[in-house]
């Protein structure tokens, strides 16, 4: 592209242009929501049984098919179901007036090919209404992604108690090496329940050491059971619905919760899509989750996500995938759990309407550590994005079941962590971590500021809890007989609450009291305005209170760090007939309350180059201070009134700078410096000179104001308020101008 | 869930499941088992918030307590593709009915018709 003009040139280097894009392709699947071999939407029903489904006859069903027809059609609202319109059917989701229990018991009678195309039909904002009213919990809640490169126990463990008091509700982890696997659970059990009561816990791996690490107790439910579209893609992934639908009952019966995983590209990664859409296939996976009996599917993409975000319309379909799994009346964990663009702004498009509107769980993995150091890959919001995610939720006023936290208390969350980790650890005989090795921990962004660490010493820990034995039972005496009696409940408490099942229903989590929240307890009723979910006070004051938020008594006690007495009054200013005479008149609370301007720079360094420019062209400058307005243009023209030369400086303690000359009006200066972050101190020198220079008839040679890219005024501007608001109390109706001493400043 | 206390499958009380009791060494995993009288009652809750499939999958649930973990995942493992014929399958089912998991055993009789059909027995 080299021979492009500059334009072109330059746009080439923006980051999404790193992105695939594919032109469609019907044949390799690259389609989002329609191809000409989908199917057209079709249902028969002979004396209760379904003998054809979406144009296929009972004799040719495949494996899905099959279990679907068996299991996943209500059979009863088949027909009435079938018969509306696909956009009489889509409308029913945006109609306040059509309750979501409604959508739910029609849609519980269509075939996967008629809510792919009901949901073909929506656009993006009625996509984000319909999740808002479909979504199975009321209360939205979140998942984290806790992992790293080492697998090291005690960076898990603090890592877990860190997502866990940022508010994540489930914990996510996985191994770089397999082996590591159960001490990788163990780490993130313990450290969770450091953060927080009531965190669920998850070790994605191979489906039958998941399952027994569930049995043992150690963690507490699942979301890697795979689903795909087709019957090939289904069987090379070495399962049918029937295991599938075994393996959703072992689960339950050993009371863990689980969900399913499916979405959108993995068929045509697989070179298995036989042309169908990637929607059209994500609707069969959603139909057998149903049909199944999982309480919840995992889906939006997840590890494909990238691929239907390679072709048009593909980020929509990830969306629509959600919402036809809250059709169901299923659990959705809404994916957003894979960096799908190398491009901030579209991974942060992609993701936001799902934020915005509230499911479930926004992320199927948020990434709680650092891109590098997540073994799912990254995710679409890692460590890296905390803050923003918490910007987000406060600028839209929306609850994406984060909260900030004191710095303070991370650090003693993370050192209770790492020492109860590295307690159990030792006391069950898996390992002897030193002390330093738990500050570094404690300390760490990342596994790449632990050092080297022993991952031979992690892999026998491991292959220990594997081999003795060693269940959740083991981790609650050990946490307890080394002093840790808090989380031995917390960890003992969660392992009961297998007992009750409850956190079997869909959409369940626990609050930190231990509630269960799900569909049956917490049922979503939004309808409409004015209805649904809303944060209470309580936690709307949580979603507010971001750390960085500053208010103006900040804003004194930090300009209060660079007080000087410089700058004093010295009294009463005079007018002057010196034709060399300059007042740089400054605002109200210069010398009092405002030391430093929005540069960094100090006032007085400020003054000094102004006084040093005018000197340069022989004039003599007088510092005055105006505390009858906060008005830069009149305290500018005030000054130029004082002054023998009829020449004015004006100055704000926040730095903004202009010339004034007698004769004119209030607004209309010689010069301004309006960027006053930007501004340098020979900026100041040079405003200095040309003042002179006015003053002497001489032509100055305008100063540039030095913009630049920076996000000046999302920087600036609450500091600017806050700083005015200290002008603005020093005012004075009708003060008298003050001379301010020189002493001490050149 | 409902003001009744629940048992575990050990038959131990939920109230009898204490980190004092865990430090005794007096409990089992068995203790930390959901017992299949909560899980019907589950399936009862989920059929009556339009989730019948849910409660189909509690119920099986609910049988599948019975067995060990090493037979759960004998079963599962059976059910994947090409690893038991049909006709092993449906012997399976007559077996699990037999032994009193009528449920379980249908979702084996399902799947060695199927398998059958589709050709994915062993």
């Amino acid at each position: 592209m080299s021979d492009a003009v500059g334009r072109f040139r330059f746009m080439d280097q923006a980051r999404v242009n790193l992105d695939g894009f594919a032109v469609e392709n019907v044949e390799l699947g690259l389609t989002a929501f329609s191809s000409p071999h989908d199917p057209i939407p079709s249902i028969t029903i002979e004396q209760g049984r379904v003998t054809e489904l979406d144009g296929v006859a009972e004799a040719d069903f495949d494996a899905m098919d099959e279990f679907i027809a068996r299991h996943g059609i209500d059979v009863t609202v088949a027909e009435e179901a079938m018969a509306l319109s696909d956009v009489a059917f889509a409308r029913l989701l945006v109609d306040p007036f059509t309750p979501r229990s409604e959508v739910v018991r029609l849609s519980a009678g269509t075939t996967p090919a008629k809510l792919a195309r009901v949901l073909s039909l929506l656009q993006p904002s009625e996509l984000m209404m319909a999740m808002t009213k479909m979504r199975s919990r009321a209360t939205p809640s979140n998942q984290a992604h806790v992992t790293n490169r080492q697998d090291d126990p005690l960076l898990l463990a603090a890592d877990a108690a860190t997502a866990a008091a940022f508010g994540f509700r489930e914990i996510e982890t996985t191994v770089p090496v397999l082996d590591d696997a159960p001490s990788n659970a163990v780490a993130c059990l313990i450290g969770a329940a450091v953060g927080s009561p009531g965190v669920m816990l998850q070790c994605s791996v191979e489906e039958a050491l998941e399952l027994e690490l569930g049995m043992r107790g150690i963690t507490s439910y699942a979301e890697t059971i795979s689903l795909y579209g087709t019957e090939q893609v289904f069987i090379d992934g070495d399962d049918t619905p029937w295991s599938k639908a075994l393996l959703t009952s072992a689960y339950a019966s050993r009371g863990m919760k689980m969900r399913v995983s499916s979405g959108s590209g993995s068929e045509a990664l697989m070179a298995g899509s036989e042309g169908k859409s990637m929607f059209y296939l994500e609707a069969r996976c959603v139909s057998l989750a149903r049909a199944l009996g999982s309480q919840g599917v995992q889906n939006g993409g997840i590890d494909a996500a990238s691929v239907a975000g390679s072709v048009p319309k593909g980020v929509r379909a990830l969306m629509a995938e959600n919402v036809m799994v809250l059709m169901r009346n299923l659990e959705s964990c809404s994916g957003n759990d894979a960096l799908m663009s190398e491009s901030d702004m579209r991974r942060t498009a992609r993701t936001i309407p799902i934020v915005l509107a509230g499911s479930d769980f926004p992320f199927s993995g948020f990434g709680m550590i650092q891109r590098y150091d997540n073994m799912f890959g990254p995710s679409n919001f890692n460590a890296e994005d905390v803050d923003d995610l918490l910007a987000i939720q406060r600028d839209w006023g929306v609850d994406a079941a984060l909260s900030t936290q004191d710095p303070t208390k991370i650090e003693q969350l993370r050192r209770q962590a790492a020492q109860a980790c590295a307690a159990v650890y030792r006391h069950l005989g898996l390992c002897d971590f030193d002390d330093s090795h738990i500050e570094r921990a404690v300390d760490a962004a990342g596994s790449k500021d632990l050092g080297t660490t022993d991952t031979m010493a992690v892999l026998n820990a491991a292959t220990t809890i594997m081999g003795s034995g060693i269940s959740v039972i083991d981790v609650v005496t050990a946490l307890e007989e080394t002093g840790f009696h808090e989380e031995a409940e917390r960890v003992l408490a969660m392992a009961r609450a297998r007992l009750d099942g409850d956190y079997l229903q869909t959409a369940a989590v626990f609050t930190e009291s231990m509630e269960v929240l799900s569909l049956i307890t917490d049922p979503n009723e939004y309808a409409g305005p004015g209805t649904g979910y809303l944060p209470d006070e309580h936690r709307q004051h949580q979603i507010d209170a971001i750390r960085q938020a500053v208010t103006v008594d900040d804003l004194r006690r930090e300009q209060a760090k660079s007080a000087s007495d410089l700058l004093h009054a010295l009294g009463p200013a005079e007018p002057s007939s010196d034709p060399r005479d300059v007042v740089i008149g400054v605002s109200p609370a210069v010398g009092r309350e405002v030391f430093t301007t929005l540069s960094g720079a100090t006032v007085v360094e400020v003054v000094a180059e102004l006084l040093a420019g005018l000197e340069e062209e022989g004039c003599i400058g007088r510092i005055v201070r105006f505390s009858d307005t906060v008005d830069l243009g009149r305290i500018g023209l005030s000054a130029a009134k004082l002054s023998g030369s009829g020449i004015g400086i004006g100055l704000q303690g926040k730095g903004t700078a202009l010339i004034h000359r007698r004769d004119l009006s209030p607004l209309a200066n010689l010069e301004l410096y309006s960027v006053a972050p930007a501004v340098t101190l020979d900026l100041y020198r040079l405003l200095g000179i040309n003042a002179g220079r006015h003053a002497k008839g001489a032509r100055p040679d305008p100063a540039r104001n030095p913009y630049n890219d920076e996000a000046i005024e999302a920087r600036y501007h609450t500091k600017v308020i806050a700083l005015q608001a200290l002008e603005r109390s020093h005012v004075v109706t009708n003060a008298i101008p003050e001379e301010l001493s020189q002493e001490g400043i050149r | 869930m409902s003001d009744t206390s629940r048992q575990a499958l050990s038959g131990k009380d939920t109230q009898q499941i204490t980190v004092d009791a865990a430090v005794a060494g007096e409990l089992s995993l068995d203790d930390l088992r959901i017992h299949p009288d909560t899980l019907e009652y589950q399936a009862t809750q989920a059929h009556a918030h339009a989730n019948p499939q849910l409660a189909a999958n509690f119920r099986r649930a609910a049988e599948l307590t019975r067995l060990s973990d090493e037979e759960v995942l004998g079963l599962y493992d059976m059910l994947r593709p090409f690893r038991a014929t049909p006709q092993e399958l449906a012997d399976k089912g007559e077996e699990l009915t037999a032994r009193g998991l009528p449920l379980v055993g249908e979702l084996f009789h399902e799947a060695a018709g199927v398998y059958e059909r589709r050709h994915l027995g062993a």
